[in-house]
């Protein structure tokens, strides 16, 4: 999360949830997952007290990225699985925006799976969220590469026959630095990891376990309801280590959610002298002198 | 003999330095103030291949390479088997007998001096690295030119001073061996080139000149992924991000490039890609994004001969057509095509000031030859490239409540807020909007967007100055071409012009949009119209067809992969006459 320079802005900060709506209402089916994750995410904003205009949210495309529309904060609703290199543009021609992306599985794995994995070991200070609903919900139910093996959809009426991809297993080999998974129907939960990553220093990466009620039947509420528990508590899980979130994150029979992996490593920005001392939006450009450039072809 | 005008080639095997001694040789020249092209051949490969670096040297303007080589200089046989019947009447072939047996060769070319210069022996007799070969053949020629051997000592002190005394002196040493072997023992003097008024000139590459043209107008990201011939551009951005402020991203592939770019732009910076076809190819989509969110964006489009792969280290202007209809859909975008370096620097200039003033894709058109060859210039005036941003809004006290970003305003542009800004609200969106951004399906709404983008047309034709025209008014032929072909048709018409042959160019740097009515007057005034494109389908000639309806029926079309050298324009024009 970015630092807040204007103290006196956060200390009679009075928003509520409900000023981070647009005049847009969702458009989501009754009962979809992604109700809960807009509903956590506002509420994160407020918890952190943060002001629309310090947010920009990028958007990939999906019945996930439609949320665009429904949360007042500067947004990018940017191509199908090319929100996290719109993100990263962002943050590094502005870092002291708080920048996130929201997305679904198949925008996230599928296709814009390479952007997955370099944006994961890059660390931008900045959080994804992954909306999975192990389906393709916006062009109306075929598989995803999140589908389980088998499942039957438009597109493979006999059973999808890859097995799934698993996206926190792959952030964790990826490199992201705070990595954590959530249920859409448990936002108390949500929140708190919500709330965590953002203020995690470096990218940070959460898969939200997101029933999609009219295409996937499998994958519903009480399926989830029914296997996940959380990794707060076990009593000596120890988020730094690697090895051991490798193993619980392909747990299948019991799902855990909660934080997996929370580690320090110096972002991209970090690395980067030439923002050290303000970001690159804030140089003045109208005159630059290239007389030393141009010395360099004599 | 004195001359106006040298073409001196070196040539050898790929991995021994042949370019840097080719570079260094265009360096002694420009120092003094003589005009001067080069052209670097090499392969896709690291070692082994055939490398060739040609140098034309004058004491009067030139624009581009010749055919006719004076001074052949050759590391190996296989250069005497590639090269040597480009070598003049009367022309040399510096070689060293060590390299292969020549005798039958020769027997070819009775009318060339041959040179035999030792150059293993030298080096062994030096006690120098084997590479130190190139310097013996710079001193070599610099004493077949009568030119001036501190000239070329102070070159190599000031690229081998960071390496230590030890190398600038084994360098010299070999380069005064090479130079004193010609004029003491062999007592050649071959030629002596024309004085020239003694100015420092400048020697850059097409893509030197789009670095520095985007750098003076404030470029802050830039991003991109290796692919020849666009590379060199990634790494100048690269060796300057902390002098100059500039991220440089070297990212993943072209999709994450342009949408990196995008993001960056959004957020308020000017940003800058460059890429080859293929990487253009994969840029497509995201073109389209920025159309669409109405992101400004600068992308350097450096061609070489496609499809694919294609031959990577080559020259083709084969992707205008697939440029000006790059991405689905119809939106407004800007393409121009430099014909030199000069013509790099200030249009990138005019890329960015365009691209923030319209919020639309600029796309700028060079090919291997424009990208990758130097030519010498009098200093640029950076002043002539001012910066101009448009409608861009970064104080929220400039914005009223109630902000609309895609606000449908008579010129079509909206104002165009920074992120970060309390008062600028709003969404960049892909899909279809309302003047809010929020996404939006009406009929009504899609088609007042599309007009008010559209809209934009009407004040960028007014900018976008008519084709140059060089040469004659009343000429007999006129030639139709663009880009980088510039060069060897200027030579061309030199050549002609000295047959009392009237010949003109119409030149287009600017070629989308494209404004028919500019040139229908000239194409039915003109006697007799011939286009000449780097390509095999006259793609010009179908872009003025779809514009004015009118059909240039002669073409010269070169697509062998290499540039036009000035000889076949001439020849291709008297065969049509
Ligand atoms: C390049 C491209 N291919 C295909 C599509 C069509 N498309 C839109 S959304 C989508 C998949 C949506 O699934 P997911 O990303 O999982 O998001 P969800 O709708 O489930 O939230 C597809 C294939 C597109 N917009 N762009
Ligand atoms: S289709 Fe599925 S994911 Fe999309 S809105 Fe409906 S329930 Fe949600």
């Amino acid at each position: 999360m970015s630092k807040i320079k204007n103290k006196s802005l956060r200390e009679s900060y009075n928003l509520k949830p409900g000023d981070f709506n647009t005049e847009r209402k969702p458009t989501w089916c009754l009962g979809c997952g992604n109700y809960g994750i807009w509903n956590s995410l506002k509420k994160t904003f407020v918890k952190l007290r943060l002001m629309p205009h310090e947010i920009v949210i990028v958007y990939g495309i999906g019945c996930s990225g439609n949320g665009a529309n429904f949360i007042r904060t500067y947004a990018f609703h940017s191509l199908h699985g090319r929100a996290l290199p719109v993100a990263t543009g962002v943050k590094l021609a502005n870092h002291k925006l708080n920048v996130l992306i929201m997305g679904g599985d198949g925008d996230g794995v599928g296709i814009g799976g390479n952007h997955f994995i370099h944006t994961c070991r890059r660390n931008i200070d900045m959080t994804y969220i992954l909306h999975n609903n192990k389906v393709y919900g916006l062009t109306t139910g075929q598989t995803a590469p999140t589908s389980g093996r088998g499942f039957k959809t438009k597109s493979t009426p006999s059973g999808v026959l890859e097995i799934p991809v698993n996206p926190v297993s792959l952030a964790l080999i990826c490199g992201a630095t705070f990595i954590a998974r959530g249920f859409s129907g448990d936002t108390g939960h949500l929140l708190d990891i919500m709330k965590k990553a953002i203020k995690h220093k470096g990218f940070s990466f959460i898969e939200v376990l997101q029933p999609c009620v009219t295409f996937n039947k499998i994958n519903t509420y009480n399926f989830y309801r029914d296997r996940i528990y959380k990794l707060e508590e076990l009593k000596d899980y120890d988020r730094s280590n690697l090895n051991e979130a490798i193993k619980k994150s392909m747990e299948e029979e019991k799902i855990p959610t909660g934080i997996f992996y929370d580690i320090d490593r110096p972002t991209y920005e970090d690395g980067l002298k030439q923002i050290e001392r303000k970001p690159l939006v804030d140089h003045m450009i109208a005159d630059i002198d290239i007389n030393r450039l141009l010395n360099r072809f004599y | 003999m004195k001359v106006s005008n040298i073409s001196w080639k070196i040539g050898g095997e790929a991995g021994f330095g042949i370019m840097s001694t080719g570079a260094i040789f265009s360096k002694i020249f420009a120092k003094k103030g003589y005009y001067v092209v080069d052209n670097n051949e090499y392969p896709s490969l690291i070692r082994g291949g055939h490398n060739a670096f040609t140098v034309r040297v004058s004491s009067n303007e030139v624009f581009s390479i010749d055919k006719d080589i004076n001074i052949l200089v050759a590391l190996n046989e296989e250069t005497i088997k590639l090269h040597q019947e480009e070598v003049i009447y009367g022309g040399y072939i510096i070689y060293d007998e060590d390299s292969g047996d020549i005798t039958e060769i020769k027997k070819a070319r009775k009318d060339i001096n041959y040179i035999m210069v030792p150059f293993s022996k030298i080096i062994t007799e030096l006690g120098v690295p084997r590479i130190m070969i190139n310097n013996v053949s710079l001193g070599a020629s610099v004493a077949l030119l009568n030119y001036d051997l501190e000239v070329l000592r102070n070159i190599i002190r000031d690229i081998f001073e960071r390496k230590g005394p030890e190398v600038v002196s084994f360098n010299i040493k070999s380069s005064e061996f090479g130079y004193k072997y010609i004029k003491e023992k062999l007592k050649i003097n071959a030629y002596e080139l024309e004085i020239v008024k003694p100015v420092n000139k400048m020697l850059l590459t097409g893509n030197d000149a789009v670095f520095l043209g985007a750098v003076r107008s404030g470029c802050k990201f830039y991003a991109a992924y290796p692919m020849t011939p666009s590379t060199s551009i990634l790494e100048s951005f690269a060796s300057v991000e902390n002098d100059y402020n500039i991220v440089t991203k070297h990212a993943e592939d072209e999709i994450a490039v342009i949408n990196m770019a995008i993001g960056a732009s959004f957020a308020g910076v000017r940003a800058m890609v460059a890429t080859s076809g293929g990487g253009f190819s994969l840029m497509n989509e995201g073109l389209g994004s920025a159309a669409l969110t109405e992101t400004p964006l600068v992308i350097i489009l450096c061609q070489r001969p496609a499809p694919a792969t294609g031959l990577p280290t080559w020259s083709e202007q084969g992707d205008i057509l697939f440029a000006i209809h790059a991405s689905h859909g119809e939106f407004l975008k800007v393409v121009l095509a430099p014909g030199d370096p000069e013509e790099c620097f200030y249009l990138t200039g005019k890329a960015f000031n365009i691209a923030d003033t319209y919020q639309i894709p600029v796309i700028v058109m060079l090919d291997k030859y424009l990208s990758e060859n130097h030519f010498s210039y009098e200093r640029f005036d950076f002043k002539n490239i001012t910066v101009e941003r448009g409608k861009l809004l970064t104080r929220s006290k400039d914005i009223d409540a109630g902000y609309k970003r895609y606000l449908n305003t008579e010129d079509g542009v909206s104002p165009r807020a920074v992120t970060g800004i309390d008062r600028g609200i709003h969404i960049a969106n892909s899909d279809e909007h309302d003047e809010y951004g929020y996404s939006e399906d009406g009929a009504f709404n899609r088609k007042i967007m599309v007009d008010k983008r559209f809209r934009k047309i009407k004040k960028l034709m007014e900018e976008i100055p008519p084709p140059k025209i060089y040469g004659p008014t009343d000429a007999e032929i006129t030639i139709w071409s663009w880009g980088s072909c510039k060069g060897p048709i200027l030579e061309a018409m030199n050549i002609l012009n000295q047959k009392e042959k009237k010949v003109n160019l119409i030149h287009f740097t600017y070629l989308y949009p494209f404004d028919g009515e500019s040139i229908e007057g000239i194409i039915e005034k003109s006697n007799k119209n011939i286009v000449v494109e780097n390509n095999k389908t006259s793609q010009l000639a179908k872009i003025i067809m779809m514009n004015t309806g009118y059909r240039i029926k002669n073409k010269i079309l070169k697509y062998s992969g290499r540039q036009f050298l000035p000889g076949e324009i001439v020849n291709g024009i008297e065969q049509i006459e």
